[in-house]
């Protein structure tokens, strides 16, 4: 990874935290439902609590994702900034993997309120090899949901590309049964969950932090997904390129 | 002497739209071209091509003996392009040293905008500048790399007299020390005051490539207006003729010698006038010959 990757993601993130909004937006409310209705309701059960902090970090991987890549991309795509910037003596890659970048950590960020209110308000527990399985799954569900706000960023102009992300968000977050514990979603959820990113991502978190079992149809549908998005990313970022650049 | 940028039987088009038709160009090293013509004429898909930002569609286009989509072909080059477009939250100091990250042996920071009178900018988020001061910034960012070539695309819109003739000074400065310039305007008094040569753009084709006093002559049309009540006669140098009621328009690019004819041609007339016409008027008899 080139140093020039890091500069951009570096300015990035200074961009980003000078207009904080963006931040509050994909680290609150994940931290407020967290101390609205996991500490006084279920914080005191040790596995409804450890469930409900998998589900809340999926939900982040999912929404920070979706709006940062899907709605960022789309901004910038419109900026005349974007076009400077490749007469300057560097490809493309720079740019993308400081996006990356910038992304995860800004991701990371918004993880570690609920993390930290998890441990210190409630009796939500891992032992130090699950911690590092849940790690991995975080790493690992934000593939599919980087690809999938990329795609949105890449195909849209920036109003359609705002609406689509709040369109997606919260069907993928109650459609996923992030805001249920595990079977305690209504039926026909139970049933469409496995299959949808959100729900399957927060499957495999469940198996890291305790003993649901992983269902290989879940984890075939997950990887299923995260093709298709690569798909329509890579498909609309060369579009997009031969439109602006050709 | 070498070239810098080429275009070898350029064209370009957007759809059906076809910007750039069959253009030639050389740029030579330590040369100071001005790119002249109206708005539309092709001048900013010429500059898009020459530095990498899109491809031609037809015919080739050189940086340095090399693609200018190779961003290595690109450390030699500094761009200014037609809108600005600062990422906001951004201070100016900020906005340098990011493009500086990208040169090898960039310029200091300090010493850019001192250079270009921004010095006391830095600190300042590039969102809350005014028009002008973010088109100096963009300018000035053209020169962070010390390029070889520099591609300045209406660099003085939206700039007050004083900034406008900072900002030449700093590209009199570049040129001095031996920096090749391009730039693009649409107005003559800009590239009189900097170019010694001039490239006229209309229609996606190049008109003329000349000097600033043979240019001049070309494109400088004056319009003589008079109401006469007989028709004016054929008279030399009358490039175009329009009548609008009894009032007669007379483009010319010599409006003393008209007026002269006129008067030994004992042609009754009343209410004379001469104006300068625009360029866009100018590069309508230009395309129209």
């Amino acid at each position: 990874m080139s140093s020039l990757a890091l500069t951009h993601a570096r300015f990035q993130l200074i961009e980003t935290l000078r207009m904080p909004m963006a931040l509050i937006g994909s680290a609150f409310f994940p931290a407020a439902s967290m101390i609205f209705f996991v500490v006084p309701f279920i914080g005191s059960n040790p596995l409804y609590a450890t469930t409900a902090t998998a589900s809340m970090v999926t939900f982040v991987v999912m929404s920070s994702n979706l709006f940062q890549y899907g709605i960022g991309v789309a901004e910038d795509r419109a900026q005349p900034w974007d076009p400077y910037a490749r007469t300057l003596p560097a490809g493309a890659a720079p740019r993308f993997l400081g996006r990356i970048l910038a992304g995860l950590t800004l991701m990371i960020l918004s993880l570690i309120p609920v993390v930290v209110i998890a441990a210190v308000a409630t009796k939500a527990t891992v032992t130090p090899g699950q911690f590092v399985a849940a790690l991995g799954v975080t790493v690992l569900s934000a593939v599919p949901f980087t690809l999938m706000g990329l795609a949105i960023g890449y195909s849209l102009p920036t109003k359609a590309a705002v609406v689509l992300a709040q369109v997606l968000f919260l069907p993928l977050a109650f459609g996923g049964g992030l805001m249920t514990g595990p079977g305690n979603a209504p039926g026909f959820i139970e049933t469409i969950a496995p299959y949808l990113p959100t729900g399957a991502a927060v499957r495999l978190m469940w198996a890291a932090v305790g003993d649901f079992p992983v269902q290989p149809a879940s984890v075939a549908a997950l990887l299923a997904w995260t093709v298709a998005f690569a798909g329509v990313a890579g498909w609309a970022y060369r579009r997009d390129e031969g439109r602006r650049f050709s | 002497m070498m070239t810098l940028a080429r275009a070898i039987d350029v064209s370009r088009s957007y759809g059906s739209v076809l910007a750039l038709d069959h253009v030639d160009l050389d740029v030579h090293a330590g040369e100071l071209v001005g790119l002249l013509g109206p708005n539309g004429a092709g001048k900013s898909t010429l500059v898009n091509l020459l530095t990498g930002v899109r491809r031609p569609t037809g015919g080739r286009v050189e940086l340095c003996g090399g693609d200018p989509r190779d961003p290595a072909t690109r450390k030699v080059l500094g761009v200014t392009p037609q809108e600005t477009g600062l990422p906001s939250a951004l201070r100016v100091g900020e906005v340098v040293d990011f493009v500086r990250a990208h040169y090898p042996d960039p310029l200091g920071r300090d010493e850019l905008l001192d250079r270009f009178g921004l010095g006391d900018l830095v600190r300042r988020q590039t969102g809350g500048l005014s028009g002008g001061q973010k088109r100096r910034v963009a300018v000035a960012l053209a020169f962070v790399g010390r390029p070889r070539i520099v591609f300045l695309d209406e660099p003085t819109t939206g700039l007050d007299v004083a900034a406008r003739h900072a900002l030449w000074n700093g590209v009199r400065q570049f040129h001095a020390e031996g920096g090749t310039v391009v730039l693009t305007s649409h107005y003559l008094e800009e590239v009189e005051a900097l170019a010694s040569r001039v490239v006229v753009v209309g229609e996606g084709r190049v008109l003329a490539d000349d000097s600033v006093a043979a240019v001049r002559g070309l494109v400088a049309i004056r319009r003589v207006s008079l109401t006469t009540a007989v028709p004016v006669p054929d008279l030399p140098g009358v490039v175009g003729t329009e009548r609008d009621g009894d009032r007669t328009h007379l483009l010319t690019p010599d409006a003393d010698r008209l007026v002269r004819d006129l008067v030994s041609g004992d042609v009754p007339f009343r209410d004379l006038e001469v104006r300068p016409t625009s360029l866009e008027e100018a590069f309508l008899t230009l395309t129209a010959a």
